[in-house]
């Protein structure tokens, strides 16, 4: 289960100095009670290629975004919009 | 006793029927325990529960069999009450010795912060009925000589304990065996080696599922399939509030008793306990990203060996046999999501995390009940799957042991 995320910053490293912070979600800001609801509480949970959200908190302390196999734990960064900011 | 080893001998292979009144998607403790009370309470026994592997690969042949009452919510110590006095009468139900093995569980504190959750803990759990007594260091240096109280001289000595009785140990394979075989007897099929691949829907209705042996209509379908909830939810068109999280255990090699309580530390996130083929079992927390990848850690291995060894300096000498994992969906409050679905016909059993197993007998009875009359129980009414909609979470984190 172990694997090395490619930080864009700080090379490759292992996942134990990021924080996971889940799948990427999309919040409609003008979305209903019930649009809220369902970003807030309900996941894909893929399995297989997911997009998710982690923070270096042991490196350079910025969030990134990759893809990553859950079924195997392969990652590769997230191309052209990849990097969020802060 | 000889059938713990030839537990095969009790399943039948039988051809997949076109049609069952229930199918169960899950051949675990839940799955199997559902078909079981359905057929033996309301007389329901047109049932299939289909396994894409072997009965018990999943989560139930691989948790950590402590069966215990001592949770943190009204809603939970009530609902794991009932299901710890099921497990009592278990074997002699369902007619297999489940070794249900009575030990006394601790819930050691090493800080301010634990330690009056503890104390909390004992209280609300008398309150409904439940023994969990709070004690202090010299109780529990009487009641387990092994503890080293200063937990390894790190700096975190045991200030304190929950300390439950009742928490008791269990043959887990013979749980899936012992419902599989009385399921059985009652008339339901047990089918092993048969996935779902889809949910056929009509109407908004679920009636049937495409298999692997082919299309099967049914009248309610239920999901009780642990770690794979959401990909099964997936082919009814659902998305549930769930995660899944990766858990690791390991066992020494056996030894003859030297460890009769079970040892839990809330602090150091370790629990341990001797099982009664005589291995030292040693399990953690979850990681905290999702996956569902079983292979093991090296660094686990390593981080909760060195806790077990601060806990119960007599492991140090012992000899590690081997590890594993198995996956845990993990709901955003720690308590579990039973019932309806927005898709009629398709009941779930889930958000089992990491304290599924000692749910199973309450689970499976509740879930049965909910199927055969269409009705909630009231027992599980409060862990319906929408609770977050209208802010009605059950957070019990705590009372997951090692969070």
């Amino acid at each position: 289960m172990g694997f090395k995320i490619d930080c864009p910053r700080c090379g490759p490293r292992s996942y134990h100095e990021f924080w996971f912070d889940g799948e990427v979600r999309q919040r409609d800001p003008d979305g209903t009670a019930e649009d809220d609801y369902r970003a807030t509480w309900l996941r894909a949970n893929a399995a297989g290629p997911q997009q998710e959200r982690w923070f270096h908190h042991a490196g350079c302390r910025r969030w990134l975004t990759i893809e990553r196999d859950t079924t195997d734990n392969t990652v590769r960064p997230v191309d052209g919009t990849a990097h969020y900011g802060e | 006793m000889s059938g713990l080893l030839r537990h095969r001998t009790y399943l039948r292979a039988v051809e997949p029927k076109p049609r069952y009144d229930v199918i169960i998607i899950g051949g675990g403790g839940h799955g199997l325990a559902t078909a079981y009370y359905l057929a033996s309470r309301h007389g329901v026994t047109n049932i299939a529960v289909l396994e894409r592997s072997y009965i018990g690969a999943g989560a139930t042949g691989r948790n950590t069999t402590v069966v215990r009452a001592n949770y943190k919510m009204p809603e939970s110590v009530a609902f794991f009450k009932r299901s710890y006095e099921l497990y009592e009468g278990l074997s002699v139900e369902l007619d297999y010795n489940l070794l249900m093995s009575r030990r006394g569980l601790f819930w050691l504190a090493h800080s301010e912060n634990v330690l009056r959750l503890q104390r909390e803990r004992a209280l609300l759990n008398q309150a409904f009925g439940v023994d969990t007594v709070f004690i202090g260091p010299d109780e529990i240096q009487k009641l387990c000589p092994q503890i080293d109280l200063e937990a390894g001289g790190k700096g975190k000595p045991i200030i304190g304990a929950s300390y439950h009785p009742p928490g008791s140990v269990i043959r887990h394979d013979a749980v899936v065996w012992g419902y599989a075989a009385a399921a059985q007897r009652l008339g339901v099929h047990v089918h092993e080696g048969v996935n779902v691949t889809g949910i056929t829907r009509q109407n908004g209705r679920a009636i049937g599922v495409e298999t692997t042996a082919g299309p099967i209509a049914a009248g309610t379908i239920v999901s009780a399939t642990a770690g794979y909830t959401s990909a099964v939810a997936a082919l009814a068109g659902l998305r549930l509030p769930i995660t899944t999280h990766p858990l690791q255990a390991f066992v020494t090699e056996p030894y003859g008793p030297i460890l009769d309580r079970i040892v839990a530390s809330s602090d150091l996130l370790v629990y341990i306990s001797q099982t009664s083929r005589g291995e030292i079992l040693v399990g953690a927390e979850i990681e905290r990203y999702t996956t569902y990848s079983t292979r093991s850690t090296f660094s686990f291995l390593a981080e909760c060996a060195s806790r077990a060894i601060d806990l119960l300096p007599f492991t140090a000498k012992l000899k590690i046999l081997r590890q594993w994992t198995g996956l845990c969906d993990m709901s955003p409050d720690y308590s579990p999501l039973m019932g309806l679905t927005e898709v009629d016909g398709f009941v779930v059993t889930a958000g089992w995390g990491t304290w599924g197993f000692k749910a199973i007998p309450a689970s499976g009875m509740a879930m049965a009940e909910l199927v055969a009359t269409g009705k909630v129980p009231a027992l599980i009414a409060p862990f319906r799957i929408d609770r977050f909609r209208d802010d009605r979470a059950i957070p019990d984190r705590s009372s997951a042991g090692t969070h």
